[in-house]
């Protein structure tokens, strides 16, 4: 039972971490349509830049606020080259071209930088400690935490600042929101580098795990089945999704994985969000548009 | 009802003059005469046996995303299953003849894209993505981790046993070449006659707008299962090219995502809702990277260290051309054809 | 009363707000009955629900003589009911010849192998097809479109090739959303002309939602006052402007 439970909490805290990938998605497409396939090269660049400046003798909240700097030229950039020659381009063609600009980031991001493994520490010591019975990762209760608060932020701006009421606005009728007097590129820039720097957090986190190399690009493909059973509009869904999805993907490594030969984790999460469509196709918090005619 | 039924004759199609049927009847005897005899073993090996099957591909993936709209992230799954069977139905039915077991392996993938095609009954857009990413990933997982589907070899690769049509072998370049061109060329044929038929009308309604398509009387979801069908099929024929036509020996890997995300290109490329197009757009993709090799040899990149280095820069210019292409040529490839064509017309109508 | 059509007590809401109440009326077969109501009446949802886009949430309906409380869309054009909509909702990117054949689906009946390799049923379906929409095309004047990709077209012309899709099939009742909505007074006449061409020559019954009142008590047999979901008349176009309920809640008021 108490093997069932600790899978079950380290699922959980994965799932946290998802759900920090996950927002970046969901800033983005709530505020421009577009399903940002660069997500996971923007968190490898951020991670990157961040522990090359460490290793460069830079102390912590320099050098946090030097990438940051850099996130938000970069989404000054993206706004400028990318989307505003493609603006009112079907959402596929916005989609592709994201992926295509996650090759140019990566490209850059590992031309500059190398393309070792660096090590990171964040100075949270990664020890058991133990939690009503079950042992628990202290490192994963911190950057729990630190999701938790850069969500709480983020939920704040969203719905208390005249900025976080533009960003809806723009979400909820671009054409209206444009014709009260809202500078579209201007909000597309600043989310953008809103989640430049949420992508900056979750290359820390994931990066003081797996080491900061390429396979962190990757992450962006746990975000998606989070994304899928949440609603890519939705920053609660971002939460529940990556939450479930942690938790069932850990328990099924376990308890199928076994059965089958191996790891399932590539894939479980994809079929539990199209099995979960097919129960609920508006989504967990049912915002998903419905069709009029 | 009388007066309707007096009234408008059909009038007869008015025929341009260069047609497609000539365009067809040229190219297919420069593929089936002039390539092989013209072009040397590296050019029928690297380049123009890929192209052509990622071509192929790239039409699989257009009959689903650009003329029935459905979004599919993991067409290279698709592949992998037209690969794998291909070599269990070659290996373990030795008695079938090779097309037999290519349009076998083929109907094996559509079965395969009509299940992963279930959602789109419920789901759209970017969120079918989702079940077409599992499948990616699910068969990249089930032909790695069971070793039967790789008739339990070491390394989980296949190889075809033997490439032959009734006693002539076809492992030499050309007669690689003569496979994949003469299934190219059916599977291409098919392909038309599939989109200029009531099917392909109702597909691209559906594509326009599906409650329409559905108020009409469009029997949606069996078309949108018959779309993820015959797209797969496709998929499948060009899985079991690409791995014994092309790569000799191939393993699950060789259909990951980036594969699947070179068939997107290809189509976005190329030009969505179209055939030829597809081609031009593998064109770019096998294209590119050897021409950025080429390139690299040409120009002094010593100041960039080493060969990763090379492949971060040929990444950035790759993406920063897909980029470029999609802001200035939003139909593709293919409208730069079509412009070419229709320039060609009008100067063979003036000079005739 | 029996009609072709008949409402008994639909009721229908989106998220706790009543689109409509408790509704009842009959069409009878052969007639042009028109809906009227402010925006918001429920006019819309109305014909969502009579043709499958929308399940109501009580009260059945009967159309032909078969009873259900909810149909599929497919099922309901298998039946003969044609629809037209508000919004623009063309095969933007085909011509507007296939447009109208793509409204014969319905009628075809040869397999899918038939049709790809036109063998069998496939010739027949396909010359019958063409000769339909050529007639339905040049009843409705746009034979010299007939090549020309919709979303090219004018607005007006858009939507008489809205309404030739839902003709050529020969629709027992025929579902018309706004078919003059932004049109002038010369084109909303022309547009009564061929609603009435139809009703005539096709023999549809004809449901239709328009705005204009004086353009629908001229064309109408039948005219159903709505308001907030509710009916609020229903008869001959003179009775309904006679009704002191209408004249106060609708007709009084500029629209």
């Amino acid at each position: 039972m108490s093997y069932f439970l600790e899978t079950l909490v380290s699922g959980l805290f994965a799932g946290v971490m998802y759900s920090l990938v996950a927002i970046g998605f969901v800033l983005i497409y709530k505020a421009s349509g577009v399903f940002n396939f660069a997500q996971g090269a923007m968190l490898l660049f951020a991670a990157l830049t961040f522990v090359t400046l460490i290793e460069k003798g830079m102390p912590f909240a320099l050098a946090f606020i030097v990438t940051s700097l850099v996130m938000v030229a970069m989404a000054i950039l993206i706004e400028w080259l990318v989307l505003r020659p493609l603006r009112n381009r079907d959402p596929l063609t916005l989609f592709m071209a994201t992926s295509g600009l996650s090759y140019v980031i990566e490209g850059f991001a590992q031309l500059l930088m190398g393309m070792d493994v660096h090590m990171l520490d964040l100075g949270i010591p990664d020890v058991a400690v133990q939690v009503g019975g079950i042992y628990v990762s202290q490192f994963d209760i911190i950057a729990s935490l630190i999701a938790l608060t850069l969500v709480a932020t983020l939920a704040i701006t969203f719905n208390k600042t005249r900025m976080g009421i533009s960003l809806r606005a723009v979400a909820s009728d671009t054409l209206a929101a444009q014709s009260i007097g809202i500078r579209l590129p201007v909000i597309w820039r600043i989310v953008w580098s809103v989640a430049g720097i949420v992508a900056l957090v979750a290359g820390l986190v994931w990066g003081s795990r797996q080491g900061v190399q390429y396979s962190l690009s990757l992450v962006t493909l746990k975000a998606l089945p989070v994304l899928i059973i949440g609603g890519f509009s939705s920053i609660p869904g971002a939460i529940a999704g990556g939450l479930l999805v942690g938790a069932t993907e850990a328990l099924a490594d376990i308890y199928i994985g076994p059965l089958v030969n191996g790891s399932v984790s590539t894939w479980f999460a994809y079929i539990l969000a199209v099995g979960f469509l097919q129960i609920r196709p508006a989504g967990l918090f049912g915002d998903r548009e419905i069709e009029r005619v | 009802m009388t007066t309707l039924q007096e009234s408008a004759p059909t009038k007869p199609l008015r025929r341009p003059a260069l047609g497609v049927g000539t365009i067809a009847i040229v190219a297919g005897l420069v593929a089936a005469f002039a390539v092989p005899a013209l072009a040397d073993d590296y050019w029928l090996s690297s380049i123009i046996i890929p192209t052509v099957i990622m071509g192929l591909a790239g039409i699989g993936l257009n009959l689903l995303m650009g003329y029935t709209g459905l979004v599919s992230i993991g067409s290279a799954a698709f592949m992998s299953i037209g690969a794998f069977s291909t070599y269990n139905l070659l290996l373990r039915a030795p008695f079938l003849p090779l097309p037999v077991v290519l349009i076998l392996a083929g109907l094996i993938a559509a079965a395969a894209g009509v299940i992963f095609g279930l959602p789109s009954l419920r789901i759209k857009g970017f969120y079918l993505g989702a079940s077409t990413l599992g499948a990616q990933f699910f068969f990249e997982w089930l032909f790695t981790n069971f070793s039967w589907f790789s008739n339990d070899s070491q390394s989980l690769t296949i190889s075809a046993p033997r490439l032959q049509i009734l006693d002539y072998d076809l492992q030499s370049a050309t007669g690689r070449y003569y496979l994949v061109i003469a299934t190219t060329v059916l599977l291409i044929a098919l392909a038309f006659a599939i989109v200029k038929s009531r099917v392909g009308r109702e597909w691209m309604a559906i594509r326009d707008m599906d409650v329409a398509a559905s108020v009409i009387g469009i029997r949606v979801a069996r078309r949108k299962l018959l779309s993820f069908g015959i797209s797969s099929f496709f998929l499948g024929i060009a899985g079991a090219l690409w791995a014994f036509g092309y790569l000799g020996t191939s393993d699950a890997h060789a259909f990951n995502l980036d594969k699947s995300f070179q068939i997107l290109f290809i189509v976005i490329i190329g030009g969505v809702a179209t055939i030829f197009g597809n081609f031009l757009g593998a064109a770019f993709i096998v294209l590119t990277p050897i021409l950025l090799d080429r390139l690299s040899l040409v120009i002094d990149l010593s100041f960039l260290g080493d060969q990763g280095a090379l492949a971060n820069l040929q990444h950035i210019i790759f993406g920063t051309i897909i980029i470029v292409l999609l802001i200035k040529e939003p139909d593709g490839l293919s409208s730069l054809g079509r412009r070419g064509v229709e320039a060609l017309r009008s100067r063979t109508r003036s000079s005739g | 009363m029996s009609g072709l059509l008949e409402l008994h007590d639909v009721s229908l809401s989106f998220k706790g707000v009543r689109a409509l109440n408790a509704l009842s009326f009959s069409v009878a077969k052969g007639e042009i009955c028109a809906l009227i109501g402010p925006n918001g009446a429920g006019k819309s949802s109305l014909l969502n629900v009579i043709n499958g886009v929308y399940r109501a949430d009580a009260g059945d309906i009967v159309f032909d003589g078969l009873r259900f409380e909810a149909i599929h869309p497919q099922k309901a054009a298998h039946l003969g009911i044609g629809r037209t909509f508000q919004h623009n909702a063309l095969f933007r990117r085909l011509s507007v010849r296939e447009n109208v054949l793509a409204g014969l689906s319905r009628h075809g009946n040869a397999s899918f192998f038939e049709n790809i390799f036109r063998l069998g049923r496939d010739g027949a379906e396909r010359h019958g097809f063409l000769a339909r929409a050529e007639r339905t095309m040049s009843f409705l004047g746009l034979d010299r479109h007939a090549g020309k990709i919709v979303s090219t077209l004018p607005y007006g012309l858009q939507k008489r090739v809205d309404l030739a899709r839902a003709l050529v099939a020969g629709p027992k009742l025929l579902l018309l959303d706004e078919p003059m909505a932004g049109m002038n007074q010369e084109e909303k006449e022309e547009m009564s002309r061929v609603i009435r061409e139809v009703n005539r020559v096709f023999g549809s019954t004809v449901v239709l939602i328009e705005h204009d009142v004086g353009i629908v008590l001229n064309l109408a047999s039948h005219v159903v006052v709505l308001d907030y979901g509710r009916k609020l008349a229903d008869g001959a176009p003179d009775e309904v402007r006679k009704n002191p309920d209408v004249i106060a809640a609708y007709l009084g008021t500029v629209h």
